[in-house]
């Protein structure tokens, strides 16, 4: 075994001097929920592990005067559903990030370390990419923003460089009448991976779609944006055929594995019923908004 | 490897205790401390067996590292009861029989608290979802699940 550090920065300027001078030897830890299985099965063998939780700017949640949330790469789920507005404008970013694990790994579990453990059916990514949420990156060259949509690059990787700390997401304003949602399939009612993951966010006005996103997990290597299935559903009303015509989208866009928890032929049709089912949700939350 | 010193608050007392920089909190409660009312069942956070509560959150021990303890409050099973007499969630898994090997128990109890320290008037429903990370191998569940409602509604008898 090498020669291991735990080091807790209290800023994010000494944090990434300490990512970028470990060379790619460094993990960063948020809530370990992924990092201490992976370091305890010996799948990784880090140097140092930067415990990031002590650093302001990633440990918090804010709403800016505009609407718009900016969410701390490493706050838990039982943090931001314990906010008292961002469940009732993300409902759909909120209830992804918290099917994610038991409540004990809700404790821990961080929106930043499910993006940035890369994996195609993590929960919070689809209803990520629906929000139309960015990342705020941080490296020793500066900073820059990713749309989530953007930042996997295969399955456990993303277009992170090895010197750069995933910091906070930003939230768009609100539009009135808009709404968000996220299903997942599961061969149980909690406590598993999901089969497919399906965000939808959009906004109506006067019964009509005026924009949509649509975010599909556990499909592809990567979680998809499905703009075809977007499209489909602006200038229409939620019903049957809209919906049908949609979700044939996200049918199409489906590239899988064939495992245990689902087959190919599978995992595509309920690509298409979770998208209905979700989009449905988000039509109604957006006419209560 | 360099030792780290950690200064932290267990069960309400101040503890130091010195830690591997990769070694969990469990290990270091159970190896260190010789707290070993906190069981391992899995080590990668799936059987809530090590449940603990790190300020006031209910986490795994095992997904936590010892290092991250430092400045924080941490509770386990073995500050639940008040000396001698049991905490009433402890008393009721007594008197309803909801445990049998016991593995799980210490990390029902501090899941249980910890949900109706939140809610003291949970449903069926909510006290299942709370607890679906917390497994038993034994009892099918549903003695744990009625001693928890049973507790909850004592408990509001009381107050």
């Amino acid at each position: 075994m090498t020669n291991i550090q735990y080091l807790a920065p209290t800023t994010l300027d000494e944090a990434v001097s300490l990512y970028a001078a470990a060379a790619g030897s460094a993990r960063i830890l948020a809530g370990g929920t992924d990092l201490l299985v992976q370091l305890r099965s010996g799948m990784i063998n880090p140097g140092i592990i930067i415990d990031i939780k002590k650093i302001k700017e990633l440990n918090s949640i804010e709403q800016k005067a505009d609407g718009s949330f900016v969410v701390g790469a490493s706050v838990s789920g039982t943090q931001l559903a314990k906010h008292s507005s961002f469940g009732k404008t993300w409902p759909g970013v909120l209830e992804a990030l918290n099917l994610i694990g038991s409540t004990q790994v809700q404790g821990r579990a961080s929106l930043g370390g499910n993006l940035c453990n890369g994996s195609p059916a993590g929960d919070s990514i689809p209803a990520l990419i629906a929000a139309e949420a960015t990342v705020n990156i941080q490296g020793p060259n500066g900073s820059r923003q990713l749309a989530v949509k953007d930042v996997l690059s295969g399955p456990g990787s993303t277009n992170l460089s090895q010197d750069e700390i995933a910091v906070n997401f930003i939230f768009p304003t609100r539009q009135l009448g808009s709404g968000d949602a996220y299903l997942r399939m599961i061969p149980r009612t909690e406590m598993d991976i999901a089969v497919v993951g399906c965000g939808v966010n959009l906004t109506l006005e006067n019964n009509i779609c005026t924009s949509a996103t649509v975010g599909l997990g556990a499909v592809a290597p990567v979680v998809l944006e499905v703009e075809a299935a977007a499209e489909a559903l602006v200038g229409n009303k939620i019903e049957e055929e809209t919906l049908e015509r949609a979700a044939e989208a996200c049918r199409a866009v489906c590239n899988p594995i064939d495992d245990k928890r689902g087959t190919i032929a599978y995992r595509t049709k309920v690509a298409g019923v979770l998208m209905k089912r979700a989009a449905t949700i988000a039509s109604q939350r957006a006419e209560g908004a | 490897m360099a030792k780290m010193h950690v200064s932290t608050t267990i069960n309400g007392e101040p503890e130091e205790f010195l830690c591997e920089p990769n070694e969990t909190m469990l290990d270091v409660l159970r190896d260190r401390l010789n707290l070993t009312g906190s069981k391992e069942g899995c080590g990668s956070g799936d059987c809530g067996a090590c449940s603990i509560m790190l300020n006031d959150t209910l986490v795994c021990s095992c997904l936590m590292l010892g290092a991250e303890a430092e400045g924080a409050e941490i509770k386990t099973i073995e500050g639940m009861a008040d000396g001698l007499s049991l905490h009433p969630l402890q008393q009721k898994f007594l008197e309803s029989a909801a445990l049998q090997c016991g593995i799980c128990t210490p990390g029902m109890l501090v899941a249980a608290k910890a949900l109706l320290d939140e809610n003291p008037d949970p449903t069926e429903t909510e006290v299942r979802f709370w607890l679906a990370g917390n497994l038993c191998r034994c009892t099918g569940y549903d003695k744990i699940v009625r001693a928890v409602l049973d507790t909850a509604e004592e408990i509001r008898g009381k107050a």
